[in-house]
């Protein structure tokens, strides 16, 4: 029992994971039409975000270690922590937290640059260029971290009030101890946040609702004399700004690589399918679902019945749903068909 | 190119006898280029012949397919089994290779081309990835996982010991009947299977199937309302080119006889997109010269590093010659990658025909110009008279 | 009476709640210009989806030369010798013209599928010249090696004419085909009409214009509401009363 409970809960964060990068990709394929394979790169720019800040924060001094007085020792010592004492350390604890701050801005302008510099030019040509031009400047941008951060896996750590793990038996009123990190909790608490954001957006706000017509009909919005153009570079850079979030809150989860974006294009891209291209519903709920999926597919129980299914259930399902269900669990038809 | 299809069998002789003289010379001309020692020549025919099948599917029916890798890695997990298990000839090598990839590009078509478009991109990434995963996990008895799979002494060989070829006490090397496969004697072998493959390639451009797939291409829908069930012809392309892929991954173990899985990741069938377009989609020598250019592109850029940048620029005053050799040194070495993502992109967004569609612009430039060159003579003439 | 081509019976079709066809008998004789005129949603492109089998008829049957039509493919219908012309050009835009025409000539003789790699294009001159004639009927023959995107719409409203002509189909359904043309192209495209129908093939034809439809046409069916109010020659059609009454609004034709 408590196994399982652990299992759904590993699924939800995972999946929150991948619904909110999903729910980026649809947003752009149902606006704007256009296939971006560069999507991952834009969560991995924000993992980056993360990386930076926390680097910038701890720029240090070599100073003398006081605590030694045998001879003459020195440490690194955070300028911040030299300034500001306890609060300079407790600000790059908190680094991923509030990168948070810093990305929300940065992703937007990145995303703004993105759809006027590049994505704009390619919205009348076919959805073959959309993508190979894309996964060119997905290879870009990747490389450029490379060169910027090194190959390796950079590790963030999370705020040291919230490193611990919660005991979930408290919650659902279980006798025995399921301890899960906290960590996990409050990224799937965001990523709820931050759909609950951008749907209430969509929905409750006029520039939302024009966005939304014009998913469903982009012809008739543009006869209304709505510049539906403009409104496309929000949208992009909306869609960055999530990206970037969840690849912020992701760091202390996965370490940051220069390969991550790929990773997970591949896997948001199977969730888009399965949840029906341009639904957004459709690519949140694919999202959790396969992040459940894959989570029990991961469990010793299951693999010994069909062993390796963990490595392939998500690409499965994709096979099966676009087979079974060509437009998705939610597709809406005519969706990206010719 | 538009009347490619007319071109007369004589043509298409000549054609084929220049490309055989210019691949099987590729040794000697490539000397000045410094890319004429067999190792990368052999890659030259690999990529080449990967490819010219890519090229058939992508080019001819429009179906862009992200899972070519996939086909590549069975090639070559099939022909090193082959040298384990039957002999360490390269022919049943090579078809072992190029018929197992068949067979399963057989299966990922099936599934995968009941859709077209996005969905079929997706799909194909699907089928490779679900392989590329297979590869490292479960299937580690057949792939050896991460140390990929290798020859050892005690392989069985079974039509070798039938024969009666004695092992060696050094680890075996593949061989066409006694001749090894290493070195120039493997890019033979390789430019041998290239020119067969090329011929075959155009006989398809230049049949009634290549014009239908084109028509395919252009508009489905027509095609059905024609009187054509696009379904087979689409199955027989991806299975071709799915085999050409696999002829491919067999000759990387032919020339090298060890076998990894990541050569199956995607980021490879990126590579072989990106080889056809650079090149020309559609044309039928474009691929070849893509995949050329990547490959020798790749072995120059990479080999270089920053000292060799700044000896390049000595001639400049000093702190301009480190400027120049810092910011070009992004661009070589391990940077090698983000100058192919840059010319990639250059090229899909000002070039979508690749470098064919390059040429042909240079080439009717020229012959404009030239034409301009005489209007004006033959003006200045006339005034000159008139004077 | 000549023999029934195209038998069209108790054909329904719905969307949902909504009846598109209702009771459909259409009876279409060999060698004839039948057209299928209507108001807008009177269900003329409802009817000619159903009869090329795009859409399943939820009631009826549709048959060819008493072969049942309903259930197939597209392609297994234009192999019995059923063309379509479309309403927007179905052309191949990236082919030249002369390749446009060979593919669908190619199509009859090879069948639906065969993969012959070894003949080339150069040998198959029977075909190019059958392909050649047929643009030089539909006067684009000097245009035959440009690209059929670069065409106007008008020409390509012709080559896709000549597409089905290509292939001799036993009948051909016409969308609208001089919508968007000029009245120029228009008569050109209706004196071509009239020279094919010398040949012995069946055609039908929807249409707007009234000047293309009583010029050509043999038998006329309005159809409107989803239902035919009336049948006949163009002259028993012209003076139906039902027909002035929903279709042409009272005014003098």
């Amino acid at each position: 029992m408590d196994a399982i409970l652990l299992q759904i809960m590993n699924g939800l964060d995972k999946g929150g994971a991948y619904a909110l990068i999903a729910l980026g990709l649809t947003l752009v394929f149902g606006t704007l039409g256009v296939v971006n394979f560069a999507h991952g790169a834009l969560f991995m720019l924000g993992a980056f975000v993360a990386v930076t800040l926390n680097k910038l924060l701890s720029l240090s001094v070599r100073v003398k270690d006081e605590s030694v007085t045998m001879f003459d020792a020195y440490k690194e010592t955070p300028y911040l922590e030299l300034w500001f004492g306890d609060v300079g350390s407790q600000v790059i604890n908190w680094s991923v937290p509030l990168s948070i701050l810093i990305a929300i801005p940065l992703m937007l302008l990145i995303g703004v640059v993105m759809e006027r510099g590049l994505i704009r030019h390619f919205y009348r040509r076919s959805h073959a260029e959309q993508i190979l031009v894309t996964f060119g400047l997905a290879i870009v941008l990747q490389e450029i971290l490379k060169l910027m951060f090194g190959a390796n896996p950079i590790p963030q750590s999370t705020p040291d009030v919230i490193s611990g793990s919660a005991d979930l038996s408290m919650i659902f009123g279980i006798g025995e101890t399921i301890s899960y990190p906290w960590w996990r909790l409050i990224y799937l608490l965001f990523s709820l946040i931050v759909i609950g954001l951008v749907f209430s957006f969509l929905h409750f706000t006029t520039y939302g609702m024009v966005v939304r017509a014009g998913m469903a009909d982009r012809e008739t919005v543009e006869l209304l004399g709505i510049n539906i153009e403009k409104r496309f570079t929000i949208v992009f850079g909306i869609a960055a700004i999530v990206a970037g979030l969840a690849g912020v809150m992701y760091t202390p989860i996965l370490p940051p690589d220069y390969h991550m974006g790929m990773e997970f294009l591949v896997i948001s891209f199977v969730v888009v399918v399965v949840g029906g291209m341009g639904s957004l519903p459709g690519a949140v709920a694919a999202g959790f679902l396969l992040g459940l999926l894959h989570s029990f597919a991961s469990m010793t129980a299951v693999k010994d019945i069909f062993p390796g299914i963990d490595q392939i259930i998500i690409y499965l399902v994709a096979v099966v749903i676009l087979l079974t269900r060509p437009r998705g669990l939610l597709g809406r038809r005519g969706v990206m068909e010719s | 190119m538009i009347n490619a299809n007319l071109a007369s069998p004589r043509q298409d002789l000549i054609y084929m006898l220049v490309f055989s003289a210019v691949i099987l010379t590729m040794p000697l001309w490539l000397q000045p280029f410094g890319a004429a020692y067999p190792g990368l020549l052999q890659k030259f025919m690999i990529f080449g012949i990967l490819a010219i099948g890519y090229n058939l599917l992508f080019g001819l029916t429009g179906y862009l397919s992200f899972g070519h890798a996939a086909f590549l890695g069975i090639g070559s997990y099939a022909a090193v089994w082959s040298f384990k298990l039957l002999s360490m000839n390269v022919i049943p090598a090579i078809i072992f290779g190029t018929v197992m990839s068949g067979l399963f590009a057989v299966v990922v078509g099936y599934v995968c081309l009941r859709r077209a478009g996005i969905y079929f991109a997706i799909l194909t990434l699907a089928f490779a990835q679900m392989a590329y995963n297979l590869a490292y996990s479960v299937l580690t008895p057949i792939t050896n996982g991460e140390t990929g799979l290798q020859l050892s002494q005690q392989d069985p060989r079974i039509l070798d010991r039938m024969f009666g070829i004695e092992a060696t006490s050094s680890l075996p090397f593949p061989n066409l009947f006694g001749i090894t496969s290493a070195g120039f004697y493997g890019f033979y072998i390789c430019a041998a299977v290239m020119i067969i493959v090329f011929f075959i390639a155009l006989r398809i451009f230049r049949s009634s199937f290549g014009l239908k797939l084109r028509a395919i291409k252009s508009n489905q829908t027509r095609m059905s309302y024609t009187g054509y069930n696009t379904r087979p012809f689409l199955m027989t392309t991806f299975v071709i080119s799915g085999m050409y892929a696999g002829l491919a991954g067999s000759l990387m173990a032919v020339t090298d006889p060890l076998a990894g899985a990541e050569r199956m990741q995607w980021t490879a069938s990126g590579e072989v997109v990106l080889m056809t377009i650079l090149g020309g989609a559609g044309t039928l020598i474009g691929p070849l010269l893509g995949a050329g250019i990547i490959k020798y592109f790749e072995n120059i850029f990479s080999a270089f590093n920053e000292n060799m940048l700044m000896d390049a620029f000595s001639f400049l005053p000093d702190w301009m010659a480190e400027g120049v050799a810092a910011f070009l040194g992004l661009f070589v070495g391990d940077g090698w990658h983000l100058t192919l993502g840059l010319v990639f992109m250059l090229i899909v967004i000002f070039l979508p025909g690749g470098m064919m569609e390059g040429l042909q612009r240079i080439w009717k430039l020229i012959r404009h110009g030239r034409h301009k060159r005489d209007h004006q003579s033959k003006s200045q003439q006339a005034s000159a008279e008139e004077a | 009476m000549s023999k029934v081509v195209l038998d069209v019976s108790d054909v329904d079709k719905k969307f949902g709640g909504l009846r598109a066809l209702s009771d459909i008998n259409l009876q279409i004789e060999e060698g004839t210009v039948n057209a299928i005129i209507g108001p807008n949603g009177a269900g003329k492109s409802t009817l000619l989806n159903v009869i090329v089998g795009r859409l399943p008829p939820s009631r009826g049957h549709v048959k060819f030369n008493g072969q049942e039509l309903t259930g197939k493919r597209p392609y297994e219908i234009n192999q019995m010798g059923v063309a379509r012309v479309f309403q927007t050009p179905e052309i191949f835009p990236d082919l030249t013209l002369l390749q446009n025409a060979m593919v669908p000539a190619l199509a009859k003789r090879d069948g639906q599928f065969n993969m012959s790699i070894l003949k080339s294009l150069y040998h198959e001159a029977e075909l190019r010249e059958d392909a050649e004639q047929m643009l030089k009927d539909l006067g684009l023959i000097e245009h035959k090696d440009q690209l059929a995107k670069s065409m106007s719409r008008g020409d390509k409203r012709r080559l896709e004419l000549a597409m089905c002509l290509v292939q001799h189909p036993k009948l051909v359904l016409l969308d609208e085909p001089t919508a968007g043309m000029s009245r120029h192209d228009t008569n050109r495209t209706i004196d071509l009409l009239k020279s094919i129908k010398e040949q012995g093939m069946t055609k039908v034809i929807i249409e707007h214009d009234m000047h293309v439809v009583f010029s050509l046409a043999d038998r006329i069916s309005v159809l409107a509401q989803g239902a035919i109010i009336a049948q006949g020659t163009p002259e028993e059609v012209r003076n139906d009363p039902k027909v002035k009454e929903a279709y042409l609004g009272g005014e003098q034709l």
